[in-house]
């Protein structure tokens, strides 16, 4: 087994990097809306499977693509595939300031006790995902093959497969782009005014509805984009997918410390690493036992998570 | 605004002794003969109205009775109270299809059990706070669930088949489609359920978990040891959940990992919410009202958990504190949870 586990643990490794990616973006879209509003956003994982269909619909009907056709190559390739990507993008920002106004927006302004806008959510959330499950027939939606997933190199003996490689470094170009926008652009600064202080904030003349509408888009448009991964790596989806992975992108939020953007980025490539490793050695269906397990034992030793700022002493 | 939980609260703290229990009386009277109403309007279209009332409708009061010990009372934020429910399920399935004992027997067995998996799950996650804590509790929930799937020795994905029903008792037969007797029963548990909430809350228990609450800080501060008290909800909370599953288990004679995911600690955080946090009559109304009416618009079938959603988002927009809100005094202090 570990002389087996030797040979794989590289390929392992690339497989468990470009879905740690995955969960990196999506753990963005819950992380931001806490870090300003310190609540879950129970409704993100639907957002996250609309971006997965979102890109379905563009390769399909926009770019007229069937599971006959030809995979693209080249500059049509690039071209297509930064479509597809801003597709996802929008329908999941755009959808997410949607949610923002229906579910929560009433809410935040009455200043209600914390649960009410996480059991609104929840509601927003099976109303998403049940609608998605009428429109689709609760069916498994495949999406044509956009691209040959050609083997671009060896790496320590791992299969560098296109899409992989792509996820990784588009991953890790967004996820630069942004911490730049948070640190830099006057919007980022009106968001972290925001998450320390929400009353110094709006005292200082920060728009608070503004903020957190950004916000919501913001972290829309990296879970959208982590639908448009998803589709790329597994090439199809259903109405049901957003639960699993949304649960798993909470988690690596949690682990690597909830309102923080570093702490996302790590927590998300750990889970995604350990999830892969974890299913070569007990299989796949132990796997969300492991991370827990783990989860619980690294709360146990840091509460705050392993990057978190001290969360554990703000209440309930 | 006219608030009918106040209303009643002021109703009952100005009645004399001999009065309060008349009302008591009538109020379980009036629950006791719900099964006999029968009346073609309420059977839902799949089901017999007797049969929803047992289960959804009994089972989803008894657990958000239960739930609402650990977040209305304490303010503790527990996503995985479907795993209690779970344990005390597999408990009646296994030790009745594989022992000789009875339901009754079973029934402080399976509380046990759950209590001892509240205490196990407590003492590490109730360091934690918050959405810490909701997260933890979560997985917990998830773990049962995965590990009941997984081990074959417990019937893995197929279950429990052939639980055994409750044995007769005063000549009253429990057959599968006797709805009435199994309502009563559930009644009796969730009279008792009600009874032990109510004479906890008044006490140093419900004094602590108030004070927890409203600013755990504080009460840690004055003296309130609030590990202890936090355990201490969330293993009662536990307990009602383990109580509720021996029920379940010994009403449907067949359980699955399918019966036991994380969409039933949803829905009966749903009904706590929904309902009124913290105030049981709230709570129960809540239930009622989230176990009965999936199934009575399921007319409108497919559409029928979209329609749910969007009563759960309408309803929480119009009156966050929910159908019944506590007491107002009982409310945290204004600016106290902006923060939380």
């Amino acid at each position: 087994m570990l002389a087996n586990f030797q040979n794989q643990f590289a390929s392992l490794t690339v497989g468990g990097l470009s879905l740690g990616f995955i969960y990196v973006l999506i753990a963005l879209g819950y992380t931001m809306v806490y870090g300003v509003l310190r609540m879950i956003n129970f409704a993100n994982s639907e957002i996250f499977m609309y971006g997965t269909f979102a890109s379905i619909v563009v390769i399909r009907d926009v770019f007229k693509f069937t599971q006959q056709s030809e995979p693209a190559t080249g500059f049509r390739l690039i071209y297509i595939l930064l479509f597809c990507l801003i597709g996802s993008m929008l329908m999941a920002g755009i959808l997410s300031v949607f949610l923002e106004l229906v579910a929560y927006r009433r809410l935040r302004n009455k200043g209600s006790n914390k649960l009410a806008p996480l059991i609104s959510a929840i509601g927003m959330s099976i109303v998403l995902a049940e609608f998605m499950r009428i429109l689709t027939d609760s069916r498994y939606v495949g999406s044509p093959r956009v691209m040959e997933k050609k083997v671009l190199g060896n790496f320590f003996g791992a299969e560098l497969r296109l899409d992989n490689v792509i996820i990784v470094v588009a991953g890790l170009v967004l996820f630069i782009g942004l911490s730049q926008f948070v640190d830099k652009t006057r919007l980022g600064k009106a968001i972290r005014a925001v998450s320390m202080n929400e009353d110094a904030a709006k005292l200082m003349g920060v728009n608070l509805n503004f903020v957190v509408s950004g916000t919501f888009l913001v972290g829309g448009l990296m879970t959208g984009a982590a639908g448009f991964f998803y589709i790329l790596k597994y090439e199809n989806t259903s109405f049901n997918i957003g639960f699993e992975l949304g649960i798993a992108a909470f988690t690596a939020a949690i682990l690597g410390g909830i309102g923080n953007i570093k702490g996302a980025f790590y927590g998300g490539i750990a889970l995604g690493l350990l999830e892969t490793y974890a299913s070569f050695f007990l299989g796949t269906q132990w796997k969300a036992v492991t991370v827990f397990l783990v989860l619980v034992v690294v709360l146990y030793f840091r509460p705050n998570g392993v990057f978190g700022e001290a969360i554990t002493q703000t209440r309930a | 605004m006219f608030n009918l939980r106040d209303w009643g609260a002021d109703v009952w703290e100005r009645s004399s002794r001999p009065i309060r229990v008349l009302i008591a009386l009538g109020a379980i009277a009036i629950a006791a003969s719900l099964p006999l109403l029968g009346g073609t309007f309420l059977n839902t279209p799949v089901a017999d109205y007797g049969s929803v009332l047992v289960f959804p409708v009994a089972i989803f009061v008894i657990m958000a009775l239960g739930l609402n010990i650990v977040i209305g009372k304490s303010g503790l934020l527990d996503l995985g109270y479907v795993a209690f429910f779970a344990i005390g399920a597999y408990t009646m399935g296994l030790l009745g299809t594989k022992t000789g004992l009875n339901s009754w027997e079973i029934l402080p067995i399976g509380i046990a059990m759950a209590m001892f998996a509240g205490l196990i799950l407590g003492v590490p996650a109730l360091r934690l706070r918050g959405d810490y804590l909701a997260i933890i509790t979560l997985g917990f929930g998830e773990i049962v669930r995965i590990t009941a799937l997984n081990l074959n020795s417990i019937g893995g994905a197929n279950g429990i088949v052939g639980i055994p029903t409750p044995p007769t008792v005063f000549g009253l037969e429990y057959t599968f489609d006797n709805h009435r007797l199994y309502f009563w029963t559930f009644l009796i548990i969730i009279l008792l359920t009600i009874w032990m909430i109510r004479r906890l809350s008044v006490r140093r228990a419900g004094r602590a978990w108030e004070s927890i609450r409203q600013d755990e800080d504080a009460a840690e501060l004055m003296g309130v040891p609030t590990f202890r008290y936090k355990i201490w909800a969330f293993v009662l909370g536990a307990s009602v959940g383990g109580a509720a599953g021996v029920l379940y288990a010994s009403k449907t004679l067949f359980i699955s990992p399918d019966n036991f995911t994380l969409q039933v600690s949803i829905l009966i955080l749903a009904c706590v919410v929904f309902g009124g946090m913290g105030n049981i009559w709230g709570v129960i109304l809540g239930a009622i009202i989230l176990g009965y009416l999936p199934d009575r618009i399921r007319f409108i079938s497919d559409a029928r958990l979209l329609v749910f959603g969007a009563v759960l988002v309408l309803m929480m927009n119009l009156r966050p504190d929910g159908i019944l809100p506590r007491k107002k005094r009982e409310k945290a202090l204004p600016g106290k949870n902006q923060n939380e």
